[in-house]
């Protein structure tokens, strides 16, 4: 790398993107003259401007081609055909509507768990997975007899399964106490916990219910993770699950919270707020693009994932989301539910300012884009005075 | 029109409102008494839905308001004044939270004076960002957390419970509150209170929503038809307006009359469910009111709603005079940027040409050739906006009038300016600008090379042309719309318009290693695809494929790039694609290099020389290719997919071991002895380990096919260059077709416990799950025609189920981004100017303007010297 020649190069810093320059700098020649990279970088210059988008160009739309277009080809088919070492996740058209659509529950959450060392060196890994998967009193269950003259349950539990993850039946009971209120258990020996209603009502119908009821009550792992599978990525040992849980994930010692990565947009916004979300609508959008084999550039993803994200929030791109917020009421009104819209700007006393697209073509006007954008100036000659 | 006087008004803003019941009646020109709509003659009754101060819809009556005639009136509205007020349908929901969320006694808001300014804040955040209708949600659950819905801060009243009865009818406790009493609550609302609500209050009163006149409609917008035995029959509007009027008139005879309540409420009720579906047909709990063949009515919300409505169909979208549609068909020696036109057509279509001193005698031999002559005129547009049919009785006529001024329509001619269009047009280079070439025949004519922007292809597709009016419109067509320059594709910035199918194979097997003909078999070769400039091919006698190639790239041209070659094996000499100073060193073409989507040396190309260039480049080359082909012969043929014993014994092999291996897995599932993966079950484990062996073979087939293939058979070579068909297509012609999936994993229902009826109960073989182990050049058996049929059937289904899916997300994202532009300072900005993006994508670059979405530095350090 010529370093003496940084100062050149330094002078295009600010008006050169910084990856442009950077790029310009892993290419160059071993050796490269004062004068010769002076001249590429009036070159690359040029090309970058010449190369900028015009003033007036309606991107949104472009992006909007750019990724409507695509879909049309995009399969249905959520299947996966990568085969044994992978998690069924939704792919294709149903999972880009899903992002798009700034769903607040995912059809199929996924995590990526990365590990710390010396775990990510397959360090009681598959200890580790297990750990994390969420269990619930369903799962240690041995039997659960009902007395029903006396109006209790009795609970049996599986000493197996409770070693396995390093239970005793006395961190269950506590758990369940804890979980459900206005009943009382007591622990018998051999694993038996003892369930009795308070002493006036007993009604038998209500146990029913609690028996199902209790099944899932949450007793080890972390809440939400419904499958663990752990694999091995370049070289490193890493959890995949299904289901996702990322603040409780992220708050293990073992793992790598820097890397931690779940596809569920909702929860990076709510833990990590907007621009995680931003940069996880990209990456999901990017990866579905990519693995139906189309080529999209990740501009037009850029500006889609920047107007969800606009408001703060994440909105869809929806009747709800976006095109809620619009100014406009016409606008509003030529995508769905019209009447409502007029009704309630009717109400506000609303004014449409028509300074959007779709109005001005409703009135028969130059649009406020490209070509429609630019005014001329003319000195017109006063009335009755001829040259 | 007259289009000769400029525009001189624009339409700045539009403000949205209520009527208020005076405002009804002083915009009213007629105030309407009765239901009958004509009298004996036929002449529209006065006071009646038709009368003529409403406007006219029939020829040589004159508007009686403003005298003008049919088409020029545009039409009043007049008013009925209703016998009893009755609630607006659509501000239901708003009255139910107005009646709600005031007192019943003085009409203030409970909330209590001083508290009310610090919840201002948060429901104007609120609106701003979700809403009115929330906004409303807000201030009933802050009422409802005061605890005053009780009684009322200010006058201590007693607060009742109210309730809806869907649609319309208020209930108080369970007494009802009449539309009179409504209104007089709502009338004692103050101003300010209603601010709260965000309503304004100088536009909209709460009580304007419980009508007490009804505006009529213009005439105009209901118009009546004629049927063809003389009957009229009367719009939707109309019908609905008449059933108002005659139960009102009831209603005032009924009352006037002292009749007893309930007939005046069940006349009342009457009244409000036709006033309720003249506005809105479609309310939910209301029957709909239907014509006599019982039909639902449509009344305004229907008129307005849904993609057949006003709004999408007529101000959205709008209809063109001046196109053209029919079936298209290739023609490769037209330029990718002509269109041919057929004839007929051309003498249809007509430009506009405005007669000056200096084209009038050239503009006078179009109108002495009359229309049925070509190049002939068909009208002729006089200043004063009279259009004149040129027929051989005018002619004469016309020639003389004719001077300065006047709009001459010409037929369509070689070299004019049209948009060529196929639908969906889901990108901009759906409808580019191509130039006329009138040719004989009866079709629409295309250059191939377009097909793909277009996704045109020729089993019966059709296509719109359309001819711009104005110079301002041909002026943008031309520099905007033009195919040169829509060769870059916006979505991934390489060239979309380029070679396609004979004319990448071609060139690839020009340009393959061995390709040696005699330079006058070379310069025949060149000449034939329209190259007549020979001097850069050698002078020697025996020339090479690449340096035929090589003589239509310019001198100054180098390049480097890969060939597809270059990912199965790097090391052979055709890999990589070397251009020095226009001469094409080594390497071999093929979509890597020529393809749409892919093609870097268009894309390269096209930086260097430009737009117009490329498209000379890309009909030269796709001519050469196709010549190549056409003078050397070129068919895909049966025996191209025929394999050698041994190969065929390989292939054998590799299906005979997975079906062992099947075999094996199945048993060790029975035994028990199968592993499970972590995080399946035994059965899933199974059905995923079975998957994968025989995809396993499939692929194992298809690379003992490609190995064993002949490498010059045009199949192959077809395959090889990447103009058409995979080697995935051929080996599941030659060897195996392999397992057909449905519904992400193997064929496993149809009947009970088995797929077809041929096998047993519970097989869980390869074969009785949809495995096809035949090619299709052998033959399937008739299980796995059967197998084929289903996972056939699925991909129609689904191609049928995306197509709307996908279009609806791309309707849902193009109105949400259609405002979205570049301003002036490169920021990206919104309608009401909210930044978006400080830079176009983070640096401002234009995708059609980049090299696969990046500047190219390397080609331009190598550039410089």
């Amino acid at each position: 790398m010529s370093n003496d020649h940084s100062d050149i190069i330094k002078e295009y810093i600010g008006r050169l993107p910084e990856a442009l320059i950077q790029e310009v700098q892993d290419n160059l020649p071993e050796r490269c003259g004062k004068e010769r990279l002076k001249k590429i970088m009036a070159k690359v210059e040029e090309e970058y401007i010449s190369s900028l988008a015009a003033p007036g160009e309606s991107v949104g739309i472009i992006s909007a081609e750019s990724i409507g277009e695509p879909g049309t080809q995009m399969t249905l088919n959520t299947f996966h055909f990568a085969g044994v070492a992978e998690m069924n996740v939704t792919t294709g058209l149903p999972r880009l509507i899903e992002v798009l659509d700034g769903r607040k529950t995912i059809s199929t959450e996924l995590m990526t768990v990365f590990l710390k060392k010396p775990y990510s060196e397959g360090k009681d890994i598959k200890r580790i997975a297990e750990s994390l998967k969420e269990l619930t009193l369903n799962y240690f269950l041995s039997e659960i007899v009902m007395n029903i003259s006396e109006g209790h349950m009795k609970i049996v539990l599986n000493q197996e399964k409770m070693d396995l993850v390093g239970l005793t039946a006395t961190n269950i009971n506590d758990t369940l106490k804890k979980a459900v209120k206005a009943y009382n258990f007591k622990l018998d020996k051999d694993n038996t916990i003892i369930v009795t209603q308070s002493a006036k009502d007993k009604d038998i119908i209500q146990l029913y219910k609690l028996k199902e009821k209790i099944k899932t009550v949450h007793i080890h792992g972390i809440k939400g993770i419904k499958q663990i599978l752990p694999v091995k990525k370049g070289g490193e040992f890493l959890i995949i699950t299904a289901g996702s849980n990322l603040k409780e994930v992220v708050a293990l010692d073992f793992v790598d919270a820097t890397r931690a990565y779940t596809n569920n947009i909702y929860e990076v916004e709510k833990i990590f707020g907007i621009e995680a979300a931003r940069q996880l609508i990209i990456n999901e959008l990017m990866k579905v693009i990519e693995e139906q084999g189309l080529n999209v550039n990740i501009r037009h993803i850029m500006l889609v994932a920047d107007t969800m994200c606009m408001s703060g929030r994440v909105l869809g791109i929806n009747r709800y989301g976006i095109v809620k917020e619009k100014p406009s009421v016409l606008a509003r009104a030529s995508f769905e539910t019209p009447i409502t819209h007029v009704i309630n700007a009717a109400m506000a006393g609303e004014s449409d300012p028509l300074n959007s697209i779709i109005e001005n073509v409703m009135m028969n006007q130059p649009i406020p884009a490209g070509t429609g954008l630019p005014g001329l100036i003319v000195r017109v000659p006063k009335k009755g005075k001829k040259e | 029109m007259d289009n000769t006087k400029p525009v001189y008004k624009y339409v700045d803003s539009i403000e949205f409102g209520l009527l208020s019941p005076k405002m009804i009646e002083n915009m009213a020109k007629a105030k309407i008494v009765t239901p009958e709509l004509y009298d004996k003659e036929g002449y529209p009754v006065d006071g009646g839905l038709m009368d003529v101060r409403l406007g006219v819809i029939d020829p040589g009556l004159r508007c009686k308001t403003d005298g003008q005639k049919l088409k020029e009136s545009f039409g009043h509205f007049g008013y009925l004044e209703l016998a009893r007020p009755v609630v607006h349908i659509s501000f239901v929901s708003v009255l139910l939270d107005l009646l709600r969320s005031t007192c019943r006694i003085c009409g203030r808001i409970l909330i209590p004076k001083e508290k009310i300014k610090a919840y201002m804040e948060i429901l104007d955040k609120i609106t701003l960002e979700q809403g009115l209708t929330e906004r409303r949600d807000k201030i009933k659950m802050i009422i409802a957390d005061l605890k005053t819905i009780q009684t009322c801060p200010y006058c201590k009243a007693k607060q009742q419970k109210i309730t809806i009865e869907k649609p319309s009818t208020y209930m108080e406790e369970d007494r009802r509150i009449s539309p009179i009493e409504v209104r007089s609550r709502l009338e004692r609302i103050p101003d300010d209170d209603l601010a709260v609500f965000g309503i304004n209050p100088k536009v909209a009163r709460p009580e304007w929503m419980v009508l007490t006149v009804l505006p009529i409609p213009p005439v105009t917008i209901r118009p009546s038809i004629t049927l063809e035995t003389g009957e009229r029959s009367e719009d939707d509007l109309t019908h609905k307006l008449g059933d108002i009027v005659r139960i009102n008139q009831r209603l005032f005879e009924n009352i006037n009359a002292g009749a007893p309540e309930i007939i005046i409420e069940d006349l009342w009720d009457l009244l409000q469910y036709h006033v309720t579906t003249f506005f809105d047909n479609e309310v939910s709990q209301l029957p709909p009111a239907r014509h006599r063949s019982n039909q639902p009515l449509k009344t305004l919300a229907t008129r307005i709603k849904s993609k057949e409505g006003r709004i999408r169909k007529n101000l959205a979208g709008k209809r063109t005079n001046f196109s053209a549609r029919t079936v298209i068909s290739p023609d490769p020696k037209i330029d990718i940027n002509e269109v041919g036109v057929p004839m007929v057509i051309a003498m249809k279509l007509t430009v506009p040409e405005r007669v000056t001193e200096w084209n009038m005698d050239y503009l006078k031999k179009f109108i002495e050739r009359g229309s049925e002559t070509y190049p002939g005129s068909n009208y002729v547009l006089r200043p004063d906006g009279k259009r004149k049919r040129v027929t051989n009785e005018t002619k004469e006529q016309l020639l003389e009038e004719i001077q300065p001024g006047f709009i001459v329509e010409r037929h369509l001619m070689d070299g004019d300016i049209a948009l060529f269009n196929r639908q969906p047009s889901l990108h901009r280079m759906s409808m580019m600008c191509h130039r006329v070439k009138v040719l004989p025949g009866l079709t629409l004519r295309l250059n191939p090379a377009v097909c793909e922007p277009y996704n045109a292809d020729f089993d019966g597709d059709e296509m719109n042309l359309h001819i711009p009016q104005t110079e301002e419109a041909r002026a943008e067509a031309e520099i905007l719309m033009q195919v040169q320059t829509q060769i870059i594709s916006p979505r991934y910035g390489l060239s979309i318009i380029a070679c396609l199918q004979d004319g990448i194979s071609g060139n690839y097997l020009l340009t393959r290693e061995g390709f040696k003909v005699s330079r006058k078999d070379a310069i025949d070769l060149l000449a034939s695809s329209g190259i007549e400039d020979f001097d850069k091919l050698p002078k020697k006698e025996m020339v090479t494929g690449k340096e035929i190639f090589s003589s239509i790239l310019p001198e100054d041209f180098n390049f480097e790039g890969r060939s597809r070659m270059f990912n199965k094996n790097p090391s052979d000499p055709d890999s990589i694609v070397k251009i020095v100073n226009g001469k094409l060193v080594s390497g071999v073409m093929d979509s890597n290099n020529l393809g749409a989507g892919s093609g870097l040396l268009l894309r390269t190309l096209h930086k260097k020389y430009g737009a117009d260039e490329i498209v000379i480049f890309i009909r030269k080359i796709n001519g050469l290719g196709t010549e190549v082909l056409t003078k050397y012969g070129f068919t895909s043929k049966i025996s191209d997919i025929d394999l050698g014993k041994e190969a065929r014994a390989n292939v054998n092999g590799a299906l005979d071991a997975a079906e062992n291996d099947v075999v094996k897995l199945i048993e060790s599932f029975k035994a028990g002895t199968l592993e499970p993966l972590p995080g399946r079950n035994l059965t899933e484990t199974l059905e995923l380990r079975i998957l994968e062996r025989l995809n396993k073979a499939r692929n194992e087939s298809g690379k003992l096919v490609e190995a064993a293939a002949s490498q010059t058979s045009n199949t192959m070579v077809m395959v090889r260059s990447g103009s058409r068909g995979n080697i995935i297509n051929v080996a599941q012609m030659a060897a195996c077709v392999g397992q057909q999936a449905l519904r992400g994993g193997r064929i496993s229902r149809g009947y009970q416990r088995r797929s077809l009826s041929c096998f047993k109960k519970d097989d869980l073989g390869a074969e009785a799950r949809g495995f096809i182990r035949h090619g299709f050049k052998a033959g399937l058996k008739p299980q796995e025609m059967f197998f084929m049929a289903m996972t056939g059937r699925d991909s129609l289904m689904d191609t049928a189920l995306r197509t709307p899916k996908s279009g609806y997300l791309y309707r849902r994202l193009a109105n949400a981004l259609q405002d979205l532009k570049v301003e002036y300072d490169f920021t990206v900005r919104d309608a009401s100017k909210k930044i978006v993006q400080f830079s176009y994508g983070e640096d401002g670059l234009d995708v059609s303007r980049t090299e696969g979405g990046k500047i190219n530095v390397k080609n331009i350090i190598d550039s410089v010297e």
